[in-house]
Formats: structure tokens, sequence, C-alpha cells
């Protein structure tokens, strides 16, 4: 089993933050080998920003993604830069407002970030929803595990939100996945 | 410090680094944070008052080595963390912490140069400055680490080695290390072997700082203990007091290069992986060494003797190791984030008895172990 996993898109977004999530999720609660690696730029924010996750049960010798089982992308630019680096049959989660053109109709589409901005009045969130989704789309992650992961990470006083964000980060991956394919015009979203 | 469990945790490089100085016993931090580096400053800030340690973000880095040198000289172990611009900033008080034989550990988390450079962005380019940065002939040890468990462990090498021969001690990682997270189980603080510094057992009165031993270390006394001595940057006799005697002058630097050379077997750390029948092998170190380890695989699976040669102590330059590693090696490809740093060192042990090429990754980002595959069909006779 292994499992390569991306997240993309600018700094702020709290990728870095979810990737550790599931890299701890899948390294100490489900017992894998897991090796969490990032790539950003000199800004404090609003840069490119990339977070790679690889969970494997052998050794992990290089240590960046490089045939993605999982590709997250927050902006139309990591989804366009990164798309290639999807296998055949690959996981492709996007937000609908970041990504607007899906470069293919198998892509799950969530509204992460228009959830966010409704429940929580902020975008705060929007690493969490997506962390849920994730948990929900991708089969060789557990949700209690990263569930767990989640709750020893965040901050106390923001734990109560976070796990509401996680739950409705679920519901969204499972609507995603029952709504049919795009059809190839929609894919221009 | 009470005693830390063995403990299982998804832990970065820098967090590493500082769960390993802790584990050895550090007591002092003086710097200035910088990326890629700069989780080690924060961290200890939080950690070290917690055991009754010192913490001090200093005006700049000149300041920081400064201050650790000085809170080595009273007994603390001491660290700084930095990365590219501020290790150039500290090279001129390495060369006091050599000459004066202050033990502490001074952490460079290489991020891509020179200057400002790319700041967030791997590379393995202060070979040689960690080598030759601070001026005049000395000696110095740099260690690396390839991966965040070997982080843990050269940091308590670092300080070891630094309290066992009175000399700072370079780590030298990559922002690739530094930065990535691994699931770790990290030894109980009892089950780690730790090193302090020989301190005198005569009377103040008879100590002789700088005395020759049999080990070419003299034992060292904290300040405030009762024993006054000088420390100077400027070579000195026995008592620590300048001289331009000929032959203490002479014995002196000498004996700072003895106390290593003798040392070599212990000091030298390098791993070898499927090398006994390698025609071929593969030297690197840090992150990169990861890279090698795949591409070695590769080769393998496609019928090529190839084997890994990793270097942990790239200063002093493990040549016996390498030279025993070779024995029936043809060629060798040194891959390293630079246009050829130990590159050259590999060319000039192998005096003609191998063929060495480079494989450089000038571009920011880490090198893939493909690179290194197409590097090594491309020099031939392994197609």
């Amino acid at each position: 089993m292994r499992v390569e996993l991306r997240l993309a898109g600018y700094g702020g977004q709290g990728l870095i933050t979810a990737a550790v999530i599931l890299a701890e999720a899948a390294g100490l609660y489900m017992g894998r080998e897991v090796v969490q690696t990032q790539s950003y730029g000199p800004e404090a924010r609003g840069g490119s920003s990339k977070a790679d996750v690889i969970i494997s049960d052998s050794r992990i010798n290089y240590p960046k993604a490089r045939h993605l089982d999982v590709l997250l992308a927050l902006t139309q630019e990591a989804c366009d830069k990164y798309f290639q680096n999807l296998k055949e049959g690959g996981t492709l989660l996007i937000d609908e407002t970041y990504v607007t053109v899906s470069p293919t109709p198998q892509a799950y589409v969530i509204p992460a970030r228009k959830t966010v901005r409704e429940v929580f009045g902020k975008d705060t969130f929007i690493n969490t929803v997506a962390l849920g989704a994730l948990a929900e789309l991708v089969e060789e992650l557990d949700h209690q595990a990263v569930k767990k992961a989640l709750s020893s990470r965040v901050p106390p006083k923001t734990l109560d939100d976070n796990l509401k964000a996680f739950e409705l980060g679920v519901n969204l991956g499972r609507k995603a996945k029952d709504a049919p394919p795009l059809k190839p015009a929609d894919a221009d979203l | 410090m009470s005693g830390r469990p063995q403990r299982e945790l998804l832990c970065q490089g820098n967090e590493a680094v500082v769960e390993g100085s802790l584990a050895a016993g550090v007591r002092f931090f003086g710097g200035y944070p910088i990326t890629p580096s700069t989780e080690i400053a924060e961290i200890l800030s939080v950690e070290l008052p917690k055991v009754g340690g010192t913490f001090i973000q200093m005006e700049d880095e000149i300041a920081g080595i400064g201050s650790c040198l000085g809170a080595s000289l009273s007994g603390a172990k001491s660290m700084t963390a930095t990365s590219g611009p501020g290790f150039s900033l500290m090279q001129e008080l390495i060369g006091f912490g050599c000459i004066a034989e202050i033990p502490m550990v001074i952490v460079n988390v290489m991020r891509y140069g020179p200057s400002t450079g790319l700041p967030t962005s791997p590379s393995q380019g202060d070979v040689m400055q960690a080598r030759w940065g601070t001026h005049g002939d000395h000696p110095i040890i740099v260690l690396t680490a390839a991966s965040v468990l070997e982080a843990f462990h050269m940091t308590v090498k670092a300080f070891n080695f630094s309290e066992k021969y009175r000399i700072p001690v370079i780590l030298l990682l990559d922002e690739v290390v530094g930065h990535m997270r691994e699931k770790v189980l990290l030894p109980a603080d009892e089950e780690v072997q730790v090193v302090n510094r020989v301190k005198p057992e005569i009377p103040p009165d008879w100590y002789k700082p700088y005395e020759v031993t049999n080990t070419g270390v003299p034992p060292m006394a904290s300040f405030g203990e009762g024993y006054r001595y000088h420390v100077t940057g400027l070579v000195h006799d026995e008592m620590g007091f300048p001289t331009q005697v000929k032959s203490e002058v002479t014995a002196s630097t000498d004996r700072l290069f003895d106390k290593i050379t003798r040392g070599f077997a212990d000091i030298c750390i390098t791993d070898s992986y499927q090398t006994d029948d390698a025609e071929l092998i593969v030297v690197a170190y840090g992150s990169v060494a990861r890279s090698a380890r795949e591409a070695v695989d590769q080769l393998r699976e496609k019928g090529h003797k190839a084997g890994l040669f990793q270097i942990t102590t790239l200063w002093p330059f493990p040549r016996t190791s390498l030279e025993n590693t070779a024995k029936v090696a043809r060629m060798m490809v040194v891959v390293e984030m630079n246009r050829g740093q130990i590159y050259r060192e590999v060319w000039r042990v192998s005096r003609g008895r191998w063929t060495v090429h480079k494989v450089s990754g000038t571009d920011g980002e880490m090198i893939a172990p493909q690179m290194i595959v197409d590097a090594v069909k491309e020099y031939g006779q392994w197609r």
C-alpha cells in the first residue's frame, strides 16, 4: 500500500497544517509509515504553497510526492500545475470558488469556501472542511484516525468548530461522491 | 530534567534537533531566527526555561554565537541555529571557538544561496564553507543527517563530540530534512549516551587550561568555579596567555589537529548500502541520500551492481571508510545539491582508482531518484 497525496493552494489556507494532520493520522493512529514535506515561497502569506503526504506500508525513501493518488487543489493555478502529476484514475478534489475550470469531468467538486463563510462567517476552517472531504473520499484514510489527529493538533478553544467543520467536509465529500460526473461542458464550472 | 520516556511521534527534522539537544543536555541557546531553521529557536524558547536553561534572541547571528561561546565557558552546553546568511556572519567566532577550544553546536539548515538566495528552498551549498569558512588552518567536525531520526541522533553526537574534543561542531542539515516530518520513535533520555566535558581534578592553583594531556584534550574548568584562566583568540601557551615562541606556536596548532586526528575512527560516521559487490557507488549525504538509495534500488532491479555510500560525517572527510567500501568499484557518482563540493573530495581520494562523476542539483528542488538513474546511464556502461 502506498498513497501519495498533495494539498496545494496558496499560503494561509492552512494546507500544511492539514497535511500534518493527515500524516499524524496515518502514522500514529493507523500505524503506517509516513513522510510529510512542503514547499512554499518566501512570502508570509499569499504565495503558492503545497504540502505532500506519502503513506506506505514500507520504508519511504524519496520524500516528495511524484505520482499523485490524491490532489486537493484550492487555487486554479495549483490545479493546472499539478493535475499532470495525478495518476490515471486518481482523486482530484477541488473547491468550486477557487477552481472554476476542472481539467477532468472526474473531479470531485465541493463548495468548501462557500460553506465556511456561511457557517463560520470566515475562511478559517476551509482546511478542516477539506480534511473531512478527503477522509470521506480517500478510502485509505480512516475517519476516526483523522479526527483524533485533528483533535490533538488544533488549539483547544477551536476544537468544537474544527470538529463541526470536519463533519461538514465529510458530508460535502459524500455529496460529491454521489454526484454524477461533470459533463464536459460542466467541467468549465 | 526528569527523564523523558521513549515516545512515538510525528516530528519535523528541526523539532528532532531540539529533542536531541535536550537529550544531550543543552542549557543555552543564543541566536537569531532564520528560515529554514526558525523552528529550532522557536521551540527551544519554550522548552529551555522548563529545564532551567536560558534562551536569548540576540541582535544578530554574530552576537548569537558569541553568547554561546560565553555560556559554554561558564559550563552550559550551548547551541545556536541558523541558515546561510547567518552562518556567514558566524564564521569569525567559529574560529575563536576552535582556537580557544570551546565546545558548542552550530546548526546550519542550508537554504539556496548565496546571499538571501531562495530562503525556503533546499541546497547543500555550505559544505565547503562549513569546512573552511573561518580563516586560518583549523580542524572542524561537521555532521549531517538524512532523516528526522538521524537529525535527533546526530544532534546528540554533535554535543558529545564538542564536549569530548572541545571543539565547535557544525550540524549541517538541508531544508528538506529540517522541514520534513516523519514518524519517529525517540529513545528515553536514559537510553541516550551523553558525553560531558572533562573537568580539572586538581586545585585551581595548579590548573593549566591548555595543558598537553595524553588525550590531546585539556580538562576544562567552568567560569565561576574558582579556576581563573585566560581565554583568547591569540595563539596561546599552556596557561592561555599569548605567545609567539615558535615551538609553542607549532605545538598549540598541532595539538588542535592531533586531538581530532586521533578521534578519526570515533568521529567518522558513514553508512553503506548494497556496496559489497558494487561496481558503481553512488555517494550522497543529507536528504539526497534518500533519493540515492532509491536510485540504487532501481539500478539493482535492472541488474546493475550499484551501491550507496552515505556520508554522515562530512568533515573530517571519511577517506578511509570510502576506500574500504570501494574495493571493487570502478565508478563513483557523487550526488549533491550544489555544483560539486564533496565531488572534489571523492575525486581527490580516488587517485585514479575509480572514475568520478557528479550529479548536481542547482534548481532549488530536491534531486529526484530518476535524475540519478538517468545520469548514471549517461555516464556509460550501465545501459
